[in-house]
């Protein structure tokens, strides 16, 4: 008898579902050899360990403090430190203005502040640059709209983006504000100066910002651009602007600060509780 | 029934091919965003959101008021309006539909869309607005499919039909009020903080939903041989005048509020859109359009004579259109962002392809509608019911 229809089918469906079954098994296998379905399975059920080595640095909460006097104009150690090892594209290559990427910059005052604006503002202040970047605020409103988790609020105060299930949407965008995120509105690659291996580069369409350098806070090291604060201020003899450490650790460096000076924060009436304060 | 869709005139055929080109253009020009991504636009990262979303917010409001004509139907028993509860009904779902297609084209990573299902996050108003939309989709096609079947076959609508119209009148509300909240509940963006949003939107929806209708009744009357009838759509003609008249009172509140209480924050969009901020002023021609749009669309509603008279309503109502597109299609998303939440100015307008992607969306639309209406209207003709 010729291949009917019935035979067809029967034949096509045990294909189909043969192929299906077969990439499934090699996706949930990965790509370790000896790490099969059956480890791969248990490995959903256990508790999520994360990738934190023996030295990584870890807190209740992570809050960083910015000593603006100590901040001189002409210094970008910390912009250029966060753009190398984030891949941040070269805002100038860009193809407009529009399509910049910004994960720490600088900004004036009154736009640092603009409802603590006001005509006769002390001199000094209007000339100091304020370093703008992600609040990571205790309620963030970024994480509150965001409609695949793909922003989420981490235990150590962290919001933490993971690229990979952004679908681009830019809710948290409209939401967040103190416009600290950015969306790869271009395919970032060709803008990057000097690529950085160990981070990977974004693709097209999905959102980024400041993640207070999770990945080296889980190697033991601190955010690079609070590093790159402490080079440069010890290389010219000055105190370091940027300041990281546990607010809820009573003798953190952050905590000795916040207790002996008058530090202010971006919008505190929104109750977003950003950790972010800045000593004027 | 479906069939119905495919025999036509010429003149049916050559409108089919001329939306069928716009949406080819339009795919084209969405393949190339796809390639580049959404830099194509003329969005970047101070207004976010822009031509595609505002026209998404305007056609959920076009899509909620299909409910304008089914709730005085089945609440009130107004019967009269049995005769166009099918054209509301098809009206939304084309609306609907582009709503979901202009998410889509703004979406970065469509093909992540998913993500929405596998990792459902009810604390997001987006995974609320996809859940109602889609319902909402379902129910109007539904509805109007079982309706129409019924009428072919000569016989009443079954009656397990009638929980699902009950159902669609809140949940046409509810598509309106998660998309307001979309907006409203954002810290920091003033011009969009406002209580009174899900009930301005609603407004608006309740008058720019049936001006469409009612001009889309005034098409078929011409041009087909099923009338809608003068008296149904003179009521659209009171439901058209009262829900511009509460839409224009709503809008006078926020200003009202933003002007006498002189907080920065809450005035900044308005100057930005009637008068421009810090030299930037692209939108206030818009806005006066609008202004005028609407003042003049309120005259025309509210004298009896011109409201009544056909000619003079469908004016009005091309006037009801305009203002509220003007308003919800260009200044409520563009205004909400500017000035930037550091207190800058940047202007957007939509690029060429960007223009030509949301027409290849509202071409689908339109194609859709003229399908569905086709259908509804030759099940009518053949009926023999409506004869002129």
């Amino acid at each position: 008898m010729a291949f009917d229809r019935r035979k067809f089918l029967k034949v096509s469906g045990l294909s189909v579902l043969g192929v299906w079954a077969k990439s499934a098994a090699d996706a949930l296998a990965g790509e370790k050899p000896g790490f099969g379905i059956t480890e791969k399975l248990l490995h959903l059920f256990r508790k999520p360990v994360g990738f934190a080595s023996a030295d990584a640095l870890t807190a209740k909460k992570w809050a960083m403090v910015i000593k603006v006097r100590n901040c001189p104009t002409d210094c970008h150690a910390c912009i250029d430190a966060c753009d190398y090892v984030h891949n941040i594209p070269d805002a100038e290559k860009m193809p407009s203005p529009r399509h910049e990427i910004k994960w720490i910059w600088q900004d004036e005052y009154k736009h640092a502040f603009p409802d603590q604006q006001h005509e006769y503002v002390e001199e000094r202040l209007k000339k100091l640059p304020f370093l703008l970047l992600c609040n990571h605020c205790d309620n963030p409103p970024c994480v509150r709209v965001c409609p695949t988790k793909a922003t989420f609020k981490r235990e150590d105060g962290i919001v933490m983006m993971d690229q990979h299930r952004c679908i681009g949407c830019r809710f948290c965008m409209a939401a967040c504000p103190y416009g600290s995120r950015s969306f790869n509105w271009v395919d970032p690659r060709p803008y990057i100066e000097k690529q950085y291996p160990e981070y990977p580069i974004r693709v097209r369409g999905v959102v980024e910002k400041c993640t207070f350098c999770a990945e080296r806070l889980a190697i033991g090291k601190i955010p690079a651009c609070v590093e790159a604060c402490q080079n440069e201020a010890k290389k010219h003899g000055r105190e370091p602007a940027l300041v990281f450490g546990d607010l809820e650790d009573p003798e953190s460096e952050v905590r000795k600060l916040l207790r002996s000076h008058y530090a202010i924060r971006r919008k505190p009436e929104l109750g977003t509780g950003p950790q972010i304060y800045y000593i004027v | 029934m479906l069939e119905k869709a495919f025999v036509g005139g010429r003149k049916y055929w050559i409108w089919m091919a001329f939306l069928l080109g716009v949406i080819g253009l339009g795919f084209i020009m969405y393949l190339w965003q796809w390639r580049y991504g959404l830099g194509l636009t003329g969005m970047g990262r101070d207004v976010s959101w822009g031509f595609y979303i505002a026209q998404f917010t305007y056609l959920v409001g076009v899509a909620a008021s299909g409910v304008m004509v089914v709730l005085p139907c089945y609440i009130h028993n107004y019967k009269p309006f049995a005769k166009v509860t099918i054209l509301g009904e098809f009206l939304a779902v084309a609306a609907v539909t582009m709503c979901l297609m202009f998410i889509l084209v703004d979406l970065g990573r469509v093909d992540r869309l998913l993500n929405m299902i596998l990792h459902p996050t009810p604390n997001s108003i987006l995974f609320w607005d996809m859940v109602v939309l889609n319902v909402y989709l379902f129910l109007n096609i539904f509805i109007g499919w079982v309706a129409l079947s019924a009428e072919r076959k000569d016989v009443p609508p079954p009656h397990w039909i009638k929980p699902f119209i009950y159902i669609s009148i809140p949940w046409a509300f509810s598509i309106h009020t998660v998309t307001a909240f979309l907006y409203a509940g954002l810290p920091g963006r003033h011009f969009w903080l406002t209580a009174i949003m899900a009930a301005r939107f609603l407004a608006s929806a309740f008058c720019s939903g049936p001006a469409l209708l009612i001009v889309f009744c005034l098409i078929v009357r011409k041009v087909t041989k099923f009338d809608p009838g003068k008296d149904q759509i003179r009521t659209l003609g009171g439901i058209v005048a009262y829900a511009m008249i509460l839409n224009v009172f709503f809008f006078l509140l926020e200003l009202f509020t933003a002007f006498y209480s002189q907080i920065p924050g809450h005035m900044h969009s308005f100057i930005y859109l009637f008068r421009g901020l810090e030299g930037h002023a692209r939108l206030v021609p818009w806005m006066w359009t609008f202004v005028v749009f609407a003042v003049a669309a309120l005259v025309l509603l509210i004298v009896p004579a011109t409201r009544r008279k056909l000619d003079t309503l469908l004016v009005g109502c091309v006037c009801v259109i305009i203002a509220t597109w003007i308003d919800k299609g260009l200044g409520l998303v563009i205004g909400g962002f500017t000035p930037n939440p550091l207190g800058k100015v940047v202007e957007y307008w939509p690029t060429g392809p960007e223009f030509l992607i949301s027409l290849g969306v509202w071409a689908t639309g339109v194609l859709i509608l003229t399908a569905l209406y086709k259908i509804a209207i030759s099940v009518r003709e053949e009926a023999g019911i409506y004869k002129a």
